[in-house]
């Protein structure tokens, strides 16, 4: 039987992708962000899954407005990096687990979680910035890879309930599925933050670090909070907190809380990561 | 529907409407992902505009680089930003244009602990 024994949850700004491509991250300014890296590196290398499920979100990379799904699964077993403007990231190509992620899309589906299905897609640095943020800067990566790609950008995004429920039917799904094999779920994006408007540059620690907190203490309170908290607290790009839901919810119950890191700024965006296990 | 998400000062939710108004304007930032549009582009700013169906308001905002502008007509900023990569503009130096600040003003206060929340919550309760 599959089963998921991790959560990770951490932020995918792409600032922080180009310092690691580029040889910044002994610099000042990305030190201290990248030190507080390392336990969580170490922690995926002693504990490297065989399957991540990666939620996180195309910044009008591989979708447009042309198509706009709120729920999408990767079922390829290759996705390589998106060409973002600058080039594709020089990183290892991501390969996928056709089989478990067909599993998924069945089970999720006849579970009433009307996922889209995509056969080919590039992903962009809201995929790529967890593996390297977890990974470092390996040949290939050690694991393969789910992505799973949540609608952020068009509002109205799920609500967070709705990502959590669908985390819970992950659990479920993923323990139905016969090969023995161990799987660890991202939830990635945010912390608070706000690219656009006057507003631009807003960021709330103490939401941030109380979202870090609740994620053991009291997911009950995360679970509800709506579109309008996240936007007026955590900024118009904060929503993205709520793909950390899914993979609280793919924990179960109870999850225990192995190590965590804040740090701002990473460019304009308030930098957590979080280190979960299903207890 | 509640669209109670107005009372957010200096913020551009991304709704229905707006999709609707920027769909054009969004889509040609879209084409910048492509190399030869960007070559395009390059040559020939006026011609290659002609292809995306705009309004000349929306024209102009892109013309003049009216990041705030481009906001408020539809465009949404992982859209707009590719404009501002195709400009070889950072973030910093953006936020900074819609903010009234300038990139080493808006760069210094990311690390400071970036834009407090406190004042910037509401615009019924000022809060
Ligand atoms: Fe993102």
């Amino acid at each position: 039987m599959a089963r998921i024994t991790a959560g990770i949850g951490t932020s995918h700004v792409p600032a922080i992708g180009a310092a690691i491509d580029h040889d910044k991250t002994q610099e000042d300014y990305w030190k201290p962000l990248f030190d507080g890296y390392m336990p969580a590196q170490e922690y995926v290398e002693k504990n490297t899954p065989d399957v991540a499920i990666l939620v996180y979100n195309d910044h009008a990379s591989a979708f447009s407005l042309e198509l706009i799904s709120t729920f999408l699964l990767g079922v390829a077993d290759y996705f390589p990096p998106a060409d973002e403007g600058y080039g594709p990231r020089q990183v290892p190509g991501v390969e996928g687990h056709p089989e478990l992620a067909w599993h998924l899309a069945e089970s999720l589906i006849l579970d009433e979680f009307d996922m889209a299905i995509a056969n080919e897609m590039p992903v962009d640095h809201g995929l790529t910035v967890p593996l390297s943020i977890t990974c470092g800067q390996p040949d290939a990566w050690p694991f393969k890879v789910i992505p799973l790609c949540v609608n952020v950008i068009q509002y109205p995004q799920p609500t967070g309930k709705r990502c959590f429920k669908l985390g819970q039917a992950i659990r479920k799904a993923v323990e139905s599925f016969p090969e023995d094999l161990n799987v660890a779920i991202y939830g990635t994006g945010g912390m608070s933050h706000q690219l656009q408007g006057e507003r631009a540059g807003l960021i709330n620690a103490d939401f941030d670090t109380a979202f870090l907190d609740d994620l053991t203490a009291n997911v009950d309170r995360l679970v509800n909070i709506g579109h309008m908290e996240y936007l007026r607290e955590s900024g118009s790009e904060g929503i993205e907190m709520i793909m950390w839901l899914i993979m609280r919810g793919a924990l179960g119950e109870q999850a225990k809380e192995i190590y965590r890191h804040y740090h701002v700024p990473a460019s304009n965006t308030g930098a957590g990561l979080i280190v979960l296990e299903a207890a | 529907m509640d669209k109670n998400y107005h009372d957010i000062p200096g913020t551009y939710v991304f709704d229905g409407t707006q999709n609707r108004a920027g769909y054009h304007l969004n889509m040609f930032c879209k084409s910048l992902d492509v190399e030869a549009n960007r070559d395009a582009f390059r040559n020939d700013p006026d011609v290659y505009l002609d292809r995306y169906p705009m309004t000349a308001e929306q024209r102009k905002a892109i013309e003049d680089r009216d990041w705030l502008g481009m906001l408020q007509l539809g465009g949404n900023i992982y859209y707009t930003f590719k404009i501002a990569i195709f400009d070889q503009v950072s973030m910093q130096a953006v936020g900074g244009m819609m903010s009234n600040m300038t990139e080493e003003e808006f760069r210094q206060m990311m690390v400071n602990g970036g834009r407090s929340v406190e004042g910037n919550r509401s615009k019924s309760e000022g809060n």
